[in-house]
């Protein structure tokens, strides 16, 4: 059962000069309204996974390890591969995190993550059916929260592309209905990069990118996928209060503009197409 | 059942149930409904059914969830194992949980919580049966059961999904639309202050269809909080009149 959180204690000073510095365009840590934190996206951290990224975005830190198994597909798409993606709020992240089974926050993580994924298209699951009916790949995205400093959607998000971008799994043989898996490797087969962008409204203002103190003061989130066509492709509002019919145009329209920049950094962190 | 194609569900501007590409589908909704619950509600939207009950404010259970200076709302999304075509177990899904959470989200700004501090108001939604948009209609139910619970709000919220069929822009998509169609934005709103208290969206929308989808579902959750407006009075003006005939 959903319940209204425990908002943490930011104290009533802070939580005004954020507020009235945002009114004034600017911000706590100097950044302008519509800024990103910096990105440093590392890829191929974890030998022993397929694919894996380490995301940093301001100080917060997320590693994604994508593991690839052979597996039955779903009944209802015998001929495709499986996609999953988890996340784990770890607590060593933050003081509130417990451990435990997922809460409502990892499950939103996993599945906004998973729904921009899915939706563009980014991996080509048609391509990772082995035998239909039978075998297929399944690729497990698995989100890891190290350190929590606001905005996981859009460091998660990034930290799974750029994981999947540099997977690589074993070639495969079929004989008489038996899957051999041969030592060569190939990339995933990769159709479209997705990038997502959170946006907050703290007062009247909407802000990029969110940091945690931002977080606790702002009054509801929109966040935005678009692939790489341009098109949108998923969106989730969260927090307790609402954004103006004006506030969620604006914050889409400056997702389509601003995602190509993201997708660069993304694409040459992993050094994608090089092979 | 026979296989169709995302062409059959929308032929010469007809979908297979009938409707053109901007009709909701057939709406009841009834308040009051249930004897023990503070408030209830039941929706019927197409062939969605769904039952809300709110309890509260009440004392807050476990204690450690209550707030100091406000109410603290829970609620529950769940779907009965016979509401789908396929029994469903009746332990919450990972989609449960999260429909669960924007629900709660999307009723939040509407409810004038700081009334009641240290208190819990709790929301339970049961889908009887489900056939696409259950967290709208969800909404329009848990919307008039917090109103017939007499909890003081800022506004009703109110809720319906626009999504693309075969490339056209369509209105309350049903479940076999959602599952072959390319996209479904449900959104919630809230109109006296023009605001969208829940936006979820999956599947592939330009920017123009996006717009126009918007404007589309905003449009038409005016037409469904007139539909409440007038359950609510429905209702109460026949308590009312009740009410007086007892008296004389």
């Amino acid at each position: 059962m959903s319940a209204t959180p425990q908002i943490p204690p930011i104290s009533q000073i802070e939580g005004k000069t954020i507020i009235d510095l945002i009114a004034s365009g600017k911000r706590l840590d100097g950044r302008g309204l519509l800024d990103h934190r910096g990105f440093d996206i590392k890829a191929g951290i974890i030998e022993k996974a397929n694919g894996s990224a380490h995301v940093s975005l301001g100080k917060t830190k997320v590693l994604v390890g994508v593991k690839v198994e052979i597996g039955e597909p779903f009944s209802d798409v015998p001929d495709q591969g499986v996609l999953t993606v988890n996340a784990e709020l770890v607590p060593m992240a933050y003081p509130l995190f417990e451990p435990g089974p997922p809460d409502e926050n990892s499950i939103e993580l996993a599945r906004v993550v998973d729904r921009g994924i899915r939706e563009s298209k980014m991996v080509d699951l048609k391509k990772l059916c082995i035998i239909p009916n039978e075998k297929v790949f399944v690729v497990f995205v698995d989100i890891y929260v190290l350190d929590h400093d606001g905005n996981l959607i859009d460091a998660s998000a990034a930290a799974a592309a750029a994981a999947l971008l540099s997977a690589r799994i074993n070639k495969f043989e079929v004989k008489d209905g038996e899957v051999s898996l041969l030592p060569e490797t190939m990339p995933l087969p990769i159709s479209n990069i997705p990038v997502t962008m959170t946006f907050a409204k703290i007062g009247g203002p909407i802000v990029l990118d969110p940091s945690l103190e931002e977080e606790q003061v702002m009054s509801s989130r929109l966040t935005v996928t678009i692939d790489k066509e341009g098109r949108l492709c998923a969106l989730q509002k969260g927090g307790m209060g609402y954004m103006t019919v004006e506030d969620v145009k604006e914050c889409v329209r400056l997702a389509m503009e601003k995602a190509p920049r993201i997708r660069g950094l993304i694409l040459e962190a992993v050094g994608y197409g090089k092979d | 059942m026979p296989q169709l194609s995302p062409e059959d569900l929308f032929r010469n501007g007809i979908r297979v149930d009938g409707r053109r590409w901007n009709e909701l589908r057939p709406i009841r909704m009834e308040v009051g409904v249930l004897d023990k619950a503070d408030g209830s509600a039941y929706v019927e939207h197409g062939k969605n059914k769904i039952l809300v009950a709110v309890y509260g404010p009440r004392e807050a259970h476990p204690k450690h969830i209550a707030l100091p200076d406000r109410a603290t709302i829970k609620c529950r999304y769940h779907m009965a194992p016979f509401s789908v075509e396929e029994r469903k177990s009746p332990a919450p899904s990972r989609r449960e949980i999260e429909i669960s959470k924007v629900i709660r989200e999307a009723l939040e700004p509407a409810i004038l919580s700081e009334y009641y501090p240290r208190t819990s108001i709790d929301i339970f939604i049961e889908v009887l049966q489900s056939d696409g948009g259950s967290r709208c209609a969800g909404i329009n139910g848990a919307s008039l059961a917090l109103a017939d619970a007499g909890i003081p709000m800022r506004d009703l919220v109110a809720a319906c999904a626009v999504g693309k069929i075969a490339g056209h822009l369509a209105l309350d998509l049903s479940d076999v639309e959602d599952k072959l169609g390319e996209a479904d934005m449900p959104v919630a709103y809230m109109p006296t202050y023009n605001s969208v208290t829940l936006l979820q969206m999956d599947g592939v929308f330009t920017h123009d269809e996006f717009a126009a989808g918007l404007e589309l579902a905003v449009e038409n959750c005016k037409k469904i909080y007139q539909m409440q407006k007038e359950a609510l009075r429905r209702q109460y003006l026949e308590i009312g009149s009740e009410g007086i005939e007892a008296n004389r």
